[in-house]
C-alpha cells in the first residue's frame, strides 16, 4: 500500500464504473488534467445494469502511479468502482477504420495484408479501400505499418476497452437477479469479493 | 403529499437539516427564494456585503460550530464571487452548502444574461456539485449535499437550480434514505493494520505523533490525549491541528513545520516512528519531502485512503475514522517509560526557545497575543487573516480545546479574517470572538464591517497594523536582497472607517496601552475595532526557508533580537 513512484509499466489500463449521470465525464477528465495524470485512451459505454457506465481509461504510467489514480477516482461521488487491469490477465481490445489508397494494380496486395490481421474490408471505391479492424493496439499499430507504403487517406481509432479473462469480474457487485440465482446455485458458483474498502 | 414551489421545498429542506442561518446576497435569479423566505422564520439570512465574505462566513460558522455552513449567491458575478470562499474551505476540508441560483432551464448554454457555468468553475474545488434541473430532485441533492459535506473527510458541496426550478411546483417528499453506492467512507480501520501500527509504536525508542485537523473533525481529542498519556508519546500537531491536543498539556510540544517551534521540527525529525493522525503531511508541515526524517517508520491514519502515500512513503497505513480507530490502537499500546526521549525534547527546548517573549522597545504583535492569551486565560476564539500575524497567533496563544483558532491553513486566503469571525460569532454566539487581522487583510473583506452592525455581533477586531505585507516583505528581505516591491501599503485611519461604521474604535501605539484597550474591548458589549500600531520590521521565526528540510530550521538572528 505504500507509495509507489511512478517507475511501474509504460501504461495502466483502469476500469471505472460510474454513474450514468451528466457530468461525470467531464469529472473525470478534469480530475486527471488536475492531478496531471496522462490519458492515453478512454472509451465510455453502458454497462449490464442500467444507470452504470464503464470507463476503460489507458493512463501514461510515467505521468501518475497507478495507486493514486484509482484512489484519487474514488473519491468522485459519481464513481463506483475502479480496477487496475494492467497486471491482469485481460483482453483488451479496440477498433480501427482505415481509409487507405489502392488501385486495381494493388488492390490485391492490400486485400492480403488486411487478411492476414483480419480485418474487414468495409467500403470499397475505384482508388480506396475501408478497413475495420479489432483488436489490441500492437496488431492495429501492426496493420497501420503495413498500410502506410500505400497511402493512408483516413485513419480514426476508438479508445481500447477491456475486460478480465476468465469467470472473475470487474463490474459493480450486485445481487443477482433471482432466478438467475438458482441456476448458478444449483450450478456451484464463487462468490464475488466486495467493494475494496469496506464501510458501515 | 403537498405541493410545493421549489423554492419553500428548498427551504423546507434547509429547515430539514436543521439550518438556522444562511448568509447570502440576492440577484435576479434567485428573487423567487428570496421572495418566500419569510414564510421560514426558523431560518435566518444574514445579509453580507460581497459573496466571498458569505463563503467565509459560512465556513468560519462551520470551523467554530462543528455544524455544516451554508452560503447562498445568485448566478454570475454572484456565483463566481462565492469561488474564493469554497476553495478555501475545499483545502481545508470544512464542511459547508453553497448555493447558487442559475439562468432559466430554457437559457442554459446560450450566455444568457448573468450566465455563468459554475458548476464547471466549483468542479474542482468542492466534495461534489449538483446542478438541480427539476423541482421535485432538489429534497435528494439537498440531503446528499449534507450528508457528503459532514461525513467522511468533509468538505464543501455546491448546489445550482435555475431559476424556473425555483418556481416550479411538485409533490414534496422528504427522501427518508440516501442511497450513494459511490460514496462510503472507511470509518473502522483495518484490525491487521492497527495491530502492525501498535507493534511498530510499542517498539519505538522514539515515538511521535504529529496530530492534525482530522482530528478536530473527527472529534477525537479526548481519545488522543488518553492514547498518548497511555503510551506516554510526545505529541505536536499541524498549524491546522492546533488545539486538537490541549497545548498545555504536559505531552505537547507546539506545532510543527515552516514556522513551527524549533523543538517540534527536530523532534520529528528525530523520531523513530512518525505517527500522522487525520493530518495529510502538507508541505508547509514537514518542509522537503525527501529530506524528511528518512530513517522513520510512518504510520498514518486518516479516513482518505488518497492521503496515503500521496507525500511521503507510508509502512503502516490505517484508513478510518481517528474517533473509532484511536481506542482500538490505545488498548494495544504498551505503557512504557519514554522519559528520555521526551527529556531530549525539552532540552532542545531549553537551548532553542521559540516562544520567547523578548524585551523590545517597539510594540510587537507577539506581546499583544500573548497578553490576549493572559488576559483571556485561553478562553477565547481567534480567527485570523493570513500572514505574519497569523503565525504569531498559532505560535503565541496556547489552544487547550479544539475549534478555538480559526484559520485559512491551506489556501492560505487573507480577507478571510472579518467574515469568518463573524460566522465564528454567529455559529457559537456565547463564545468571545477575536479577529486577529492583518492591516492587508483586513482590507480586502472590510466592507463586512456592516454585518456586525447589523447582527449586533459583539466580534472584537484587533488588527495588527504593521503598514506591510508583512510575510512578503518577510520574504523579499530574507530570499530577495531586501529588494522591497509593492509591499508598503498605505492605511486607511482603521478607527475612522468603524467610526464611520457606528464601530466603537482604539488605537494603540505605546506598550502601555495593549492591556487596557484589550480589557476595554472585553468589557464592551458590541463590536470594537483596536488599530494596534506595531513595528513594522518584525518577522516571524523560527522558519524553515520553502523547499528547505525541517531540519534546516532557522532561529531568530542575533541581529533582531534588539529592538
Ligand atoms: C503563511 C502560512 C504558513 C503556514 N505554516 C505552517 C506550518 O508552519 N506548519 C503547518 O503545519 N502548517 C502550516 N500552514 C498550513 C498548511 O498550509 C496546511 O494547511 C496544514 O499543514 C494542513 O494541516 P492538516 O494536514 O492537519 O489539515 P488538513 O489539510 O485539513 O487535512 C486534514 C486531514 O485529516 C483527515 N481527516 C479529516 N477528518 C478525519 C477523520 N474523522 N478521521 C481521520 N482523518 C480525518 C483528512 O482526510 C485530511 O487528510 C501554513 C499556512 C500558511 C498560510
Ligand atoms: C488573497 C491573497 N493574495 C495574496 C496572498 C499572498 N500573501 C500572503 S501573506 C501576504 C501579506 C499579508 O499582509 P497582512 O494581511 O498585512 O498580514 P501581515 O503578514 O502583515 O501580518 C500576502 C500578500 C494571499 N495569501 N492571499
Ligand atoms: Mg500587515
Amino acid at each position: 500500500m505504500s507509495s509507489s513512484n511512478g517507475t511501474g509499466p509504460a501504461q495502466h489500463t483502469v476500469v471505472a464504473i460510474v454513474e450514468d449521470k451528466p457530468g461525470v465525464l467531464q469529472r473525470v477528465a478534469g480530475l486527471f488534467r488536475r492531478r496531471g495524470f496522462n490519458i492515453e485512451s478512454l472509451a465510455v459505454g453502458p454497462t449490464e445494469f442500467e444507470g452504470l457506465s464503464r470507463m476503460t481509461i489507458i493512463v501514461d504510467g510515467a505521468s501518475a502511479p497507478v495507486e493514486q489514480v484509482e484512489k484519487q477516482l474514488y473519491k468522485l461521488i459519481d464513481v463506483v468502482k475502479v480496477n487496475d487491469l494492467t497486471h491482469e490477465d485481460a483482453i483488451t481490445r479496440e477498433l480501427a477504420l482505415l481509409k487507405v489508397r489502392c488501385n486495381n494494380v494493388n488492390r490485391h496486395e492490400l486485400l492480403d495484408v488486411a487478411n492476414v490481421f483480419r480485418a474487414d474490408v468495409v467500403d470499397m471505391a475505384t482508388n480506396s479501400l475501408t478497413l475495420q479492424v479489432v483488436g489490441d493496439g500492437d496488431k492495429i499499430n501492426g496493420l497501420i505499418q503495413m498500410c502506410e507504403p500505400y497511402g493512408i487517406r483516413e485513419l480514426s481509432r476508438t479508445g481500447s476497452i477491456a475486460m478480465t479473462r476468465g469467470a472473475k469480474t470487474t463490474t459493480v457487485h450486485e445481487s443477482e437477479p433471482e432466478a438467475i440465482a438458482r441456476v448458478h446455485q444449483s450450478q456451484g458458483r464463487r462468490v464475488e469479493a466486495d467493494l475494496p474498502f469496506s464501510s458501515d | 403529499m403537498v405541493r410545493m414551489t421549489g423554492s419553500q421545498i428548498l427551504l423546507e429542506c434547509l429547515q430539514r437539516e436543521g439550518v438556522s442561518t444562511i448568509f447570502g446576497y440576492p440577484g435576479g435569479v434567485v428573487l423567487p427564494l428570496y421572495d418566500t423566505l419569510p414564510q421560514f422564520p426558523a431560518i435566518q439570512h444574514v445579509l453580507v456585503r460581497h459573496e466571498q465574505g458569505a463563503a467565509h462566513m459560512a465556513d468560519g460558522y462551520a470551523r467554530a460550530s462543528g455544524e455544516v455552513g451554508v452560503c447562498l449567491a445568485t448566478s454570475g458575478p454572484g456565483a463566481t464571487n462565492l469561488v474564493t470562499g469554497i476553495a478555501t474551505s475545499f483545502l481545508d476540508s470544512t464542511p459547508m452548502v453553497a448555493i447558487t441560483g442559475n439562468v432559466a432551464r430554457t437559457l442554459l448554454g446560450k450566455d444568457g444574461f448573468q450566465e455563468a457555468d459554475i458548476t464547471g468553475i466549483t468542479q474542482p474545488i468542492t466534495k461534489h456539485n449538483y446542478l438541480v434541473m427539476r423541482a421535485e430532485n432538489i429534497p435528494m441533492a439537498v440531503r446528499e449535499a449534507f450528508h457528503i459535506a459532514k461525513t467522511g473527510r468533509p468538505g464543501p458541496v455546491h448546489i445550482d437550480i435555475p431559476k424556473d426550478v425555483f418556481q416550479e411546483e411538485a409533490e414534496f417528499e422528504w427522501p427518508e434514505e440516501i442511497n450513494l453506492r459511490g460514496y462510503r467512507p472507511t470509518t473502522k480501520g483495518h484490525s491487521g493494520m492497527i495491530r502492525r501500527a501498535a507493534e511498530a509504536i510499542n517498539e519505538a525508542e522514539r515515538p511521535i505523533i504529529i496530530s492534525g485537523h482530522g482530528i478536530i473533525w473527527g472529534d477525537a481529542s479526548d481519545e488522543l490525549v488518553e492514547l498518548s498519556e497511555k503510551a506516554s508519546i510526545p505529541v505536536i500537531t499541524t498549524f491546522l491541528g492546533i488545539g486538537g491536543f490541549p497545548e498545555t498539556h504536559g505531552l505537547s510540544y507546539g506545532f510543527l513545520g515552516m514556522h513551527g517551534m524549533y523543538h517540534a521540527n527536530m523532534a520529528a525529525d528525530e523520531a523513530d516512528v512518525v505517527i500522522g493522525i487525520g493530518m495529510r503531511f502538507d508541505d508547509r508541515a514537514m518542509g522537503r519531502f525527501n529530506d524528511f526524517n528518512p530513517d522513520a517508520t510512518i504510520v498514518h491514519i486518516d479516513i482518505d485512503p488518497a492521503e496515503i502515500g500521496k507525500n511521503l512513503p507510508t509502512a503502516i497505513p490505517v484508513v478510518g475514522h481517528v474517533k473509532r480507530v484511536l481506542p482500538e490502537l490505545t488498548e494495544r499500546l504498551e505503557r512504557r517509560d519514554r522519559s528520555e526521549w521526551l527529556g531530549w525534547i525539552d532540552r532542545v527546548e531549553e537551548e532553542h526557545p521559540s516562544l520567547e517573549i523578548r524585551e523590545t522597545r517597539r510594540l510587537i504583535p507577539q506581546e499583544i497575543v500573548r497578553t490576549l492569551y493572559e488576559e483571556t486565560n485561553g478562553g477565547a476564539t481567534l480567527v485570523t487573516g493570513v500572514g505574519q500575524h497569523q503565525m504569531w497567533a498559532g505560535q503565541h496563544y496556547f489552544y487547550d480545546s479544539p475549534r478555538k483558532l480559526v484559520s485559512s491553513g491551506g489556501l492560505g486566503t487573507m480577507g478571510f479574517e472579518l467574515p469568518a469571525a463573524i460566522g465564528a460569532q454567529m455559529g457559537v454566539p456565547e463564545s468571545e470572538v477575536w479577529a486577529i487581522c492583518g492591516d492587508a487583510g483586513f482590507q480586502m473583506t472590510m466592507q463586512e464591517l456592516a454585518v456586525c452592525v447589523d447582527e449586533r455581533l459583539p466580534v472584537k477586531i484587533a488588527i495588527m497594523n504593521n503598514g506591510y505585507l508583512g510575510m512578503v516583505r518577510q520574504w523579499q528581505e530574507l530570499f530577495y536582497d531586501e529588494n522591497f516591491v509593492s509591499v508598503a501599503v498605505t492605511q486607511p485611519d482603521f478607527c475612522k472607517l468603524a467610526e464611520a461604521y457606528g464601530i466603537r474604535a482604539l488605537r494603540v501605539e505605546s506598550k502601555g496601552d495593549v492591556l487596557p484597550a484589550i480589557q476595554e474591548a472585553r468589557n464592551y458589549d458590541g463590536p470594537i475595532l483596536i488599530d494596534f500600531h506595531v513595528d513594522q520590521d518584525e518577522n516571524v521565526w523560527p522558519m524553515v526557508p520553502a523547499g528547505a528540510a525541517l531540519s534546516e530550521t532557522i532561529e531568530m538572528p542575533e541581529k533582531e533580537l534588539v529592538r
